[in-house]
C-alpha cells in the first residue's frame, strides 16, 4: 500500500509538470489551430531563467515570477515573429516551430553555457514527511498543489469570465467570434503569451524536481505534452489535466513494475485512446 | 428618399483558386429589407461574407455610409454596426444561451442590459432555455439565438443568411415576425431561398446569378414578373 501511495505521488507530480506544459499547448492548438513544437523551448527557458533568478534573489517566489515573465516575453516574440506568418499552414508551422525549438535550445547554451546546471530545492520545500512507511516528498506535493491550483484558476477564468468565454467560443468557431466584433488575433496573442507563461512555470518547477537542467529538456517534455494533448482532446483544458495525470501515473508505475516499458507506455496509452476515442477523452468543440 | 446605407460596386471575391463573386453591385437603403435572391451556389452567402470581411473582396468596393470598409478586418466591420447571422447560425455549442449572449454583448452597462431584455422579448423561447447549452437547442431555437446575438448590440445593418432553412412552417412564421420587428430598428440584408417569405418581408431585391448581379429593383415588381422568377429562381 505504501508503495502504491509513493508511486501515485510521484506520478501525480510528474503529471502536473506535463500538464503545465500541455495546458498552454492545448489552448494554442484549440484556439489558434497552431502546432507549436517550440513550446518545449519555452519550458526549458522557464527552467533556466528560474534557476538564474533564484541564484540572483535567493527567493523561489521571485524565481517563479521571473520565469513566468520570461516565458510571457518569449511567447510574445514567438507569436509575433514565428507563428503569425504561418497561421493556417500546419506544415509550415511544424517546420518553423521545430526550427525555432532548436534555436531556443542553442540560445540557452549561448546564454547559460553548454553544460548541465544543478538546481536546488528551496529550503522550505526540501525534505519529506514520513507517515508510517509512506514518504511524502514535500516538493512533489508542492508541485501537485500548484498544478491543481493552476487548473482551478484557469477553469474559473475559462468558465466565469468574459475573456474565458471568448477563448472557449474561439475554440469552437473563430469566424463567428470575429463577426461578433472581437479581435481574435489579439486574443490569439494573449492566449499564446499565457500558454508560454504556463510552460515556463512548468520549467521552473521542473528544475528542483529533477535536480539538473539542460538545454534539450524542452524537447523531451514537449513530446510528452503533445501525447497528453492528443489523449485529452485538442483544445480541452480538463482533458489535458486528466491525460497528464494518466501519463504521469502510467510512467511512474511502469518504471517500477515493468521498467522496460516505461518509455513506451505513453505511446501505448495514446494508441489505446485513439482507437476507442479518436477525438480524445474530452472535446472542446461545440 | 431613403439614404444609401451600404453600397457594393463591382465586387469580385476569390476563395482559394475559385473566382466566386464576379461583379456584384447593389445598394441597401436605410430602414429597408434588401433581399438577395438566386439559385444555390449563385454567390449570395459569399456576398454576405465579403461584406463582413470573412472572405475579403479581391477587387471592387464595399462602402458603409461614407466609409470604405472593403479592406477592414471582420471585427472592425462589426464595430461599425453590421451584425451577422450566418447560414449555419454559428452557435457556440458548448456555451449556454446566456454565455452565447454574453460573448456577443460589447457593453455590460444598464443600457446594454435593457437592450438584451428588449431582444429577449422578441425571442421569448430563449429565456426558457437560458441555461441550456447551445448545442442542445432545436434548429429554430438556434436560429433565434443567432439572430438575438446579432441584434443585441445596436446595429445599423443586419446580414441574415437563410433564416428559414430547415425550419418548420410554424417556426418560420415566428422568425418572420421577429425580422419584421427588427426592421423597425435596423436595416436588413436578407438571403432567402423561400420566395414566399422573401417577398412578404423584402422591400427590394437583388438577383445574383453565377456570382454577378443580374437584376435589382422593388420586390413588388419582382413578384409580378413571372419571366424573371422563372429564369433566375426556377419558380412561377
Amino acid at each position: 500500500m505504501e508503495l502504491i501511495i509513493n508511486l501515485t505521488i510521484n506520478g501525480l507530480a510528474t503529471g502536473m509538470l506535463i500538464f503545465l506544459l500541455a495546458a498552454g499547448l492545448t489552448l494554442i492548438f484549440g484556439l489558434m489551430d497552431v502546432l507549436n513544437f517550440a513550446h518545449g523551448g519555452l519550458f526549458a527557458w522557464g527552467a533556466f531563467s528560474g534557476v538564474w533568478f533564484y541564484g540572483l534573489t535567493n527567493s523561489f517566489t521571485l524565481a517563479i515570477i521571473g520565469a513566468i515573465g520570461t516565458g510571457i516575453v518569449l511567447g510574445f516574440i514567438t507569436e509575433k515573429l514565428i507563428i503569425k506568418p504561418v497561421y493556417g499552414n500546419h506544415i509550415q508551422q511544424i517546420l518553423i516551430t521545430l526550427g525555432f525549438m532548436i534555436v531556443l535550445s542553442e540560445m540557452l547554451k549561448v546564454v547559460f553555457g553548454p553544460n548541465q546546471i544543478a538546481a536546488k530545492t528551496p529550503p522550505l520545500l526540501s525534505g519529506s514527511w514520513e507517515i508510517g512507511d509512506v514518504i511524502i516528498i514535500k516538493y512533489r506535493l508542492f508541485i501537485i498543489v500548484v498544478g491543481f491550483l493552476i487548473f482551478g484558476i484557469f477553469q474559473f477564468i475559462l468558465k466565469r469570465t468574459k475573456i474565458g468565454l471568448i477563448v472557449r467560443a474561439g475554440v469552437m468557431n473563430k469566424e463567428m467570434v470575429q463577426a461578433l466584433g472581437i479581435n481574435i488575433k489579439q486574443v490569439f496573442l494573449y492566449v499564446f503569451m499565457v500558454g508560454a507563461g504556463l510552460a515556463a512555470l512548468g520549467g521552473v518547477l521542473m528544475a528542483p524536481y529533477s535536480g539538473v537542467i539542460y538545454a534539450e529538456m524542452g524537447m523531451e517534455f514537449a513530446i510528452l505534452a503533445f501525447i497528453v494533448v492528443v489523449i485529452g482532446g485538442m483544445g480541452s483544458f480538463p482533458g489535458s489535466l486528466l491525460a497528464a495525470i494518466l501519463v504521469g501515473l502510467a510512467g511512474s508505475f511502469m518504471a517500477y513494475y515493468v521498467p522496460a516499458l516505461s518509455l513506451a507506455v505513453n505511446m501505448m496509452l495514446m494508441a489505446i485512446v485513439l482507437i476507442f476515442r479518436p477525438q480524445g477523452l474530452f472535446t472542446a468543440k461545440g | 428618399m431613403m439614404s444609401t446605407l451600404l453600397k457594393l460596386e463591382q465586387v469580385h471575391t476569390h476563395i482559394g483558386q475559385y473566382h466566386i463573386l464576379q461583379g456584384v453591385s447593389f445598394e441597401a437603403k436605410t430602414g429597408q429589407v434588401s433581399v438577395l435572391l438566386g439559385r444555390n451556389g449563385a454567390g449570395k452567402t459569399t456576398t454576405l461574407k465579403t461584406i463582413m470581411g470573412l472572405t475579403p473582396a479581391s477587387s471592387g468596393s464595399v462602402q458603409l455610409e461614407e466609409t470604405l470598409i472593403t479592406k477592414h478586418a471582420t471585427h472592425q466591420i462589426a464595430h461599425r454596426g453590421i451584425g451577422y447571422v450566418p447560414e449555419d447560425q454559428g452557435i457556440f455549442g458548448a456555451l449556454t444561451v446566456e454565455e452565447n449572449m454574453k460573448v456577443a454583448m460589447r457593453k455590460e452597462d444598464d443600457m446594454a442590459r435593457e437592450r438584451q431584455e428588449y431582444v429577449l422579448e422578441l425571442f421569448p423561447d430563449l429565456k426558457k432555455f437560458w441555461k441550456k447549452e447551445g448545442g442542445y437547442l432545436s434548429g429554430g431555437q438556434k436560429q433565434m439565438l443567432s439572430m438575438a446575438r446579432a441584434f443585441v448590440n445596436e446595429s445599423k445593418l443586419l446580414l441574415i443568411d437563410e433564416p428559414s432553412k430547415g425550419l418548420a412552417p410554424v417556426v418560420i412564421e415566428k422568425v418572420m415576425e421577429a425580422i419584421v420587428e427588427m426592421k423597425k430598428q435596423t436595416s436588413i440584408i436578407l438571403v432567402e431561398q423561400n420566395f414566399m417569405m422573401a417577398s412578404r418581408i423584402g422591400d427590394t431585391y437583388t438577383l445574383i446569378d453565377d456570382g454577378a448581379t443580374v437584376h435589382s429593383g422593388k420586390m413588388s415588381d419582382l413578384v409580378s414578373n413571372e419571366e424573371l422568377k422563372r429564369k433566375y429562381l426556377g419558380i412561377g
